[in-house]
């Protein structure tokens, strides 16, 4: 993907009353506008038209294995952290048709199913999320392969942040170096800011097309020197409420001199291979491929679907699979995330969202078992 | 004698063996020649010789009641064959077939014991080298074992 | 970097020309596009990814001679689903193919030098290539030495070829089965312990090894007795795989993406990763 993205110097003043007047703007420039709600008790992104179908003053409690909304005072639209479903399904579909192949004597004809893509814009999109996606990009779009079923999805997707305005209880994006501010991966990003009786948003604008959709919206007013160092300062602050962290000194040979600890195994007796981590995490990139036919035999579909390595089928070769223990295939996912990716990308694989920790059935914290992992003793 | 101990100087298994070993084993050694299809030694006889291979290729082979002989492995030149010298009761345990024309060395086996027995660290030098053998040996049947070429491999 | 709007995941159709039995559990497919001209260049220990229809797609190295561009050929070993519904197929048949994908064999690097080529298995299949590629260019290649190794002698791949190597190429094959039945004259033992006769410079050669993990392992050792140094040895490894192109995941290998980096490792970049279980 080759947008250009071009730093905008003026900081904007979006009135919280005019989100609707935004949200409009975002649909006349063609984009479906996909937006926090509440359903089932949960942040959930859907599509979205106007402000009053936002979770305002629902905020989420997050812990090891756990997640509830409850109602706050304070009435903001954008009150919670992470959700528990990334954005990574709605780029690097869950379920996705690759092709379709129809027999023709002994032979057979291809065809990829090419569906038209609507524009669509994400809102609410959290700064480590925001990382998330530049990381899969990195993946998808930027070697020597184009997912070109990524590429078209994510052409056609304005990402529009929401700085958080508190820290969730289980996140470590400061750790991570994602957040809690978002630095770049946005079109717009924004800042909810409830203070002396004023209610808006600071607007920061990230690339043309982000600038583009002002322009179809009542010119906004320029925020002044004392916003700007009001929401870094807020954002300081948000960083100091962060309860969990990730020391990332010497990080990969961390990982790569303790392959042999015994501490994996201590965390494969209460891991259970459910696979939940690596289907919340949104960098977690891995597929399977299933082919199926219809009865008659006569057609076939080749599926592409989001795998795990916690499962036995994962590594599987000929003879077995190559890591048959549930403690090396935990060691595999956490060394992959954490050492593994640095010399893959050039950068971390872990966002520090804190997914995982909220949705594993058994509370492991990937957090507490690095700091395990550092107070233990490396095997020779 | 001369070419006998030039054989031995540049046989793989004596390798920067100091020269006075060599003259030590020269004096239990002689130069034999086999056709192909001469047995070398059979199973069950006396083990009273081990042999240098210089050129050829042996097959080790054990008899099987209605599968007939089957080859265990085969030695090549700058090879050792046999060590059922070294421990009573001196029988071989395998047959040596020749499957070429073989050139070797062969060293009468009490004849050297003897020496390493009178000359403890010449004893030594010939134990290791020994030692050396069968510990390849048995890391190569180790890894026959394990049949890696299998379908579950 | 490949065209970006070109979706990599869309085989091509080949129809299979040739079909040739090698062993009990062995066939060579040989393939040509269904329609049109394709490139069919490739280098020495890429692999493609064939799809059977409606069955699935794994990974086959290429095992044909990379100088003549009229045809892909591929030795398979039956081990599963796709490659038991591939046995089945008939000439005329259609497969889909993406690729050639991978690192290859450093064919370059062991110009002027020489070669030893170590294969244990249906591992001499992903070798062949290189040995067409010698051959073409016999003059500029030293000692070359082949060791393989089987499981019995009716599991050698390519027999005749092998004659061939060695009488008109001047290639040294030494080949050995770890059980002989029937009527075998050839050696007997593990492929591992022929390295130790191989002639060859160990300052001034490059080996290739190829075959299950296990035998590499102890190659490798024997390799470092005869003191070729760790960075001239270059090894193929293997590992599921669904996509080729590095975006599954499946095939990683520590940091390695076993499509992409490999299959074709240099060790000393991966001798760390050998001693880990279940890495």
């Amino acid at each position: 993907m080759e947008k250009k993205k071009k730093k905008y110097e003026k900081q904007l003043i979006l009135p919280a009353g005019e989100f609707d007047v935004f949200l409009q703007a975002l649909n006349k420039a063609g984009y479906e506008i996909i937006g926090p709600t509440v359903e089932d008790q949960a942040i959930v992104f859907d599509t979205i038209t106007s402000s009053s179908e936002l979770p305002t003053g629902w905020t989420d409690e997050q812990n090891a294995g756990s997640y509830r909304l409850h109602k706050t005072e304070e009435n903001l639209f954008f009150d919670f952290n992470v959700s528990p479903h990334s954005w990574k399904k709605r780029l690097h579909l869950a379920n996705l048709l690759l092709w379709q192949a129809k027999t023709n004597g002994s032979g057979f004809s291809i065809a990829e199913s090419n569906g038209n893509i609507p524009k669509q814009a994400f809102l609410g999109v959290r700064s480590c999320d925001a990382a998330a996606i530049e990381k899969q990009d990195k993946i998808f779009l930027q070697g020597d392969y184009i997912d070109t079923a990524y590429k078209s999805r994510r052409d056609q997707t304005l990402i529009i942040t929401v700085n958080c305005s508190k820290a969730g209880g289980n996140c470590f994006c400061t750790s991570m170096e994602t957040g809690p501010y978002a630095k770049s991966g946005y079109d717009l990003s924004l800042t909810e800011i409830k203070k002396n009786g004023r209610y808006f948003f600071y607007l920061e604008i990230g690339s043309d097309e982000g600038a583009s959709v002002l322009a179809g919206m009542p010119a906004l007013e320029e925020a002044s020197v004392d916003d700007d160092s009001f929401v870094r300062d807020k954002m300081r602050e948000v960083s100091k409420m962060m309860k969990k962290n990730v020391d990332t000194t010497d990080i990969k040979s961390l990982f790569y001199d303790n392959y042999d600890n015994s501490i994996w195994t201590k965390i494969a007796e209460r891991c259970m291979n459910c696979a939940n981590c690596t289907m919340v995490c949104p960098t977690c990139f891995c597929t399977n491929v299933e082919d199926v036919t219809d009865l008659t035999g006569a057609e076939a579909e080749r599926w592409r679907r989001w795998d795990s390595c916690f499962t036995m089928d994962f590594s599987y070769i000929h003879g077995g699979s190559v890591r048959p223990s549930a403690a090396n295939r935990y060691r595999h996912w956490i060394t992959h995330k954490f050492a593994a990716w640095h010399d893959q990308f050039d950068e971390s694989g872990c966002v520090g969202c804190g997914r995982c920790i909220t949705w594993c059935p058994v509370g492991i914290d990937i957090t507490q078992e690095i700091q395990n992992l550092r107070k233990s003793k490396t095997p020779v | 004698m001369e070419t006998l101990e030039r054989f031995l100087t540049e046989h793989n298994f004596l390798v920067n063996l100091e020269p006075e070993f060599v003259k030590q084993i020269v004096g239990c050694a002689s130069n034999v020649h086999f056709s192909a299809g001469d047995f070398i030694c059979r199973e069950g006889r006396d083990a009273d010789k081990f042999y240098f291979i210089r050129e050829g290729k042996v097959a080790l082979d054990i008899h099987m009641p209605q599968r007939g002989p089957v080859t265990i492995m085969t030695l090549n030149s700058d090879q050792v064959l046999g060590w059922s010298w070294l421990f009573p009761p001196y029988r071989w345990q395998f047959n040596a077939q020749a499957k070429t024309d073989v050139a070797a060395i062969a060293v009468d086996g009490s004849c050297l014991r003897a020496k390493c027995i009178n000359d403890r660290l010449f004893g030594y030098e010939i134990l290791k080298r020994f030692s050396q053998i069968l510990a390849d040996r048995l890391q190569s049947t180790r890894l026959q074992l394990m049949d890696v070429y299998s379908a579950n491999g | 970097m490949s065209d970006q709007n070109v979706n990599p995941m869309l085989p091509d159709n080949f129809s299979i020309s040739r079909i040739k039995t090698e062993t009990d559990d062995t066939f060579t497919l040989e393939l040509q596009p269904s329609k049109g001209i394709l490139n069919l260049d490739f280098e020495p220990g890429q692999f493609n990814m064939l799809y059977v229809f409606g069955v699935g797609e794994i990974p086959i190295s290429i095992s044909g001679d990379p100088c003549s561009k009229d045809k892909l050929v591929h030795t398979t070993r039956v081990v599963g689903t796709v490659t038991k519904a591939m046995r089945k197929l008939r000439i005329g048949d259609q497969v889909g193919v993406r690729g050639p994908y991978g690192n290859p064999w450093p064919v370059e690097l062991a110009k002027g030098k020489d070669v030893i080529l170590v294969a244990g298995g249906i591992g001499l299949a992903p070798i062949r290539p290189v040995i067409n590629h010698i051959i073409a260019n016999r003059g500029d290649y030293n000692n070359v030495v082949l060791l393989y190794g089987t499981r019995t002698p009716q599991d050698i791949l390519y027999p005749k070829e092998i004659a061939k190597w060695s009488e008109v190429h001047n290639i040294l094959s030494f080949v050995t089965v770890d059980r002989a039945v029937g009527e075998w004259d050839g050696n007997v033992g593990v492929v591992t312990k022929l390295v130790a006769r191989a002639p060859f410079d160990p300052h001034n050669a490059v080996a290739m090894a190829c075959g299950p993990e296990v035998m590499m392992r102890f190659t490798i050792l024997e390799m470092q007795k005869r003191g070729i140094p760790d960075e001239s040895i270059f090894v193929s490894t293997e590992r599921n795989m669904k996509c080729g192109i590095g975006m599954c995941g499946h095939c990683q290998f520590g940091a390695e993406f076993v499509c992409k980096d490999g299959p074709v490792f240099r060790y000393d970049k991966i001798a760390k990763l050998f001693e880990v279980w279940e890495v």
